[in-house]
């Protein structure tokens, strides 16, 4: 029957606890939930998260009431959206804006834990859970940006499924089956849509609320990296250095809030298509199956991992091993707990060389995201008689260093952080 | 009754069974789910062979049919265009047919054709589906020694007038010729020969 600590509830709350945990649950995860007392900036992320993701299933739910998933249908009833119902265009641009936003503070989360080492012990099943989120969250991505049937839809889910033909022996099939036709086609777009707005949103919340359980089984992380747990009052058995997050940390999460709403509201009224980036010209023209736009590039948050794509060159008259290379970017994430061998967690405490790796690491990024925005020969080719370059893409050779750069982050870090000199760790959190 | 002792090995091998019955029985249910996610009939239906009338392509000229939902590609190529494709075997990755997955086998001759001026292509491009843009006169602004071909505007990838692809192209292989058959002088049946249906 009724919890033992949970006899103080009275009336109607009463009656519930009695039959339901609705008082114990709140405290456990909301009023006596203990986190570090010293979260900074970077513990936004989460939150904001978390908002985004309510942005973007409102959003959506008010989208599918106008939008035909049919593919003669489909790219006016957008237009339809966008230009004759009322408030459509907002609504729309929120959503369009949102899925860029959710990646914004989903990466600034994600190096959050690359600096703090939040992926390591005991915190392995979060940051897996997040790893799958992160999966979870591309795949929303794809899957919604066919919708519009424009011309980058079509030809973006054109080169995204080939990407399975490249499979040896059963790639063919697969794509065939993904498509459920010859080519992109009307029936591609339909489960497309039911992948977007059902299938998908099911398994990230799913895991949403995992990785939120499994936080709180462990307890957060913190910018020192080290366990509040260890020092708890003797006689509340709360962490000294912890406070409740409601409402110390709710407070603080409504401020960031504030502040990520003021950016979102400007991106939505001042700049919504983000000078292409993130809806992409391309985009407002009607699907042609028979015509390939000029130059396709995916969305912004797409491109690193493209462009490790393309750097790769066909090996054995086979495009698998940039197929592969791409993938492994992705899932190489899902590996940090088990590659980090240094005794600290903190970027406060590591040595410089994992601090010169984690730099080399982001630079890549985000040079890699650039060229995967631009055509290959953005920065011409070199001379046709220099040595092992000769009249090479610039940006091919410049893409191939830092991809080389970005798996050697990964793949030489059992070495690098076992061989840094750390820092002493203090016994409790630093102000 | 109730305190008879537990037969543990009973128990692990009911579960197993019951298990492994599950399992299959989940697997079998599954089949139909994945398999409605193949191409519907009509839209198998829809891949049926098409017509095309050649007979007014210009030399040195194309036209594009829809097969299949992708665009084929039928060019007109002048006795120049024919010579030429002989000048650059070196640059190219499979000069000789060697991948015979991407044509008939009644297409395995020099000009992959079975009447030499009439070259027939399925315009996607095989390295990730892109449809190349036609560049068939030599030169102007894909440089100099360009002896006209096809050139796809996704990632570079460069394909001569029989759609043979260069060397350092990100596509592996050489564009697909369809399965086709004269009908008559003027008609061309794309998506069968006289093997049948593709």
């Amino acid at each position: 029957m009724a919890n033992s600590n949970q006899q103080d509830s009275k009336g109607l709350l009463g009656w519930i606890d009695d039959r339901f945990p609705l008082t114990s649950t709140l405290k456990a995860h909301v009023t006596e939930y203990y986190a570090p007392k010293n979260f900074n900036f970077w513990y936004f992320f989460g939150a904001l998260a978390t908002l985004v993701l309510v942005i973007q299933i409102l959003t959506g739910i008010f989208l599918t009431m106008n939008y035909k998933p049919e593919a003669s249908l489909a790219f006016a009833s957008v237009e339809y959206i966008m230009r004759d119902v009322s408030w459509g265009r907002l609504i729309r641009y929120m959503h369009s804006t949102g899925a860029s936003m959710f990646f914004v503070v989903v990466y600034l989360h994600m190096f959050r834990g690359l600096i703090y080492g939040s992926y390591k012990a005991p915190r392995e099943l979060i940051w897996l859970f997040g790893v799958g989120i992160f999966l979870v969250l591309m795949g929303e991505a794809f899957f919604g940006y066919l919708l519009p049937w424009g011309q980058m839809s079509y030809w973006g889910a054109q080169v995204i499924i080939n990407l399975f033909t490249s499979i040896p022996f059963v790639g063919p099939d697969i794509s065939l089956w993904l498509r459920g036709d010859y080519t992109v086609s009307d029936a591609t777009l339909n489960r497309f849509f039911a992948f977007h707005v059902i299938a998908l949103p099911l398994v990230l919340l799913g895991l949403v609320v995992a990785h939120l359980i499994a936080l709180h089984e462990v307890g957060s992380n913190n910018p020192d990296g080290v366990e509040i747990k260890k020092y708890k009052d003797p006689k509340t058995h709360i962490p000294l250095d912890g406070i409740a997050f409601h409402p110390y940390y709710t407070v603080k999460d409504l401020m960031g809030v504030s502040v990520f709403l003021i950016v979102f509201s400007a991106i939505i009224f001042f700049a919504p298509e983000m000078g292409g980036y993130f809806l992409e010209a391309n985009n407002f023209i009607p699907a042609d199956p028979l015509k390939t736009p000029p130059h396709i590039a995916p969305v912004w948050y797409f491109t690193p991992y493209y462009s490790i794509l393309r750097a790769v060159p066909p090996i054995l008259n086979s495009q698998f091993p940039g197929v592969a290379a791409m993938g492994l970017s992705v899932v190489s994430f899902a590996f940090l707990p088990w590659l980090d061998r240094s005794p600290v967690k903190s970027i406060r405490y590591r040595g410089g060389l994992y601090k010169k790796w984690l730099a080399a690491f982001v630079v890549s990024f985000i040079i890699l995201g650039y060229l995967g925005t631009e055509p290959s020969n953005v920065w011409g080719q070199f001379a046709s008689d220099l040595p092992l370059v000769g009249g090479a893409d610039r940006a091919t050779i410049v893409a191939r260093i830092f991809s080389v750069v970005y798996f050697s982050f990964f793949a030489l870090m059992p070495w690098y952080t076992k061989k840094d000199k750390t820092k002493p760790v203090p016994e409790r959190v630093t102000a | 009754m109730a305190n008879q002792e537990v037969n543990q090995s009973k128990r692990k091998f009911l579960i197993a069974a019951t298990s492994v019955a599950g399992g299959v029985a989940a697997a079998a249910v599954a089949v139909p789910f994945v398999t409605s996610m193949m191409p519907s009939e009509r839209a198998k239906a829809a891949g049926a062979p098409v017509e095309a009338d050649i007979s007014k392509i210009e030399l040195g000229s194309m036209i594009t049919v829809e097969w299949r939902g992708k665009p084929v590609w039928i060019v007109n190529r002048s006795q120049a265009m024919l010579d030429a494709l002989a000048n650059h075997d070196d640059k190219l990755s499979d000069p000789k047919l060697e991948v015979t997955s991407q044509q008939p086998d009644y297409c395995i001759n020099p000009a992959r054709a079975i009447k030499s001026n009439i070259m027939v292509l399925v315009g996607i491009c095989t390295h990730l589906g892109c449809s190349p843009s036609p560049k068939l006169q030599t030169g102007a602004d894909m440089g100099a020694d360009w002896p006209g071909g096809f050139f796809c505007p996704c990632h570079g990838s460069k394909f001569d007038l029989a759609g043979r692809v260069f060397k350092g192209s990100p596509a592996p292989i050489n564009l697909v010729v369809p399965p086709h058959k004269y009908i008559s002088d003027a008609v061309l049946l794309i998506g069968a020969d006289d093997k049948g249906v593709a």
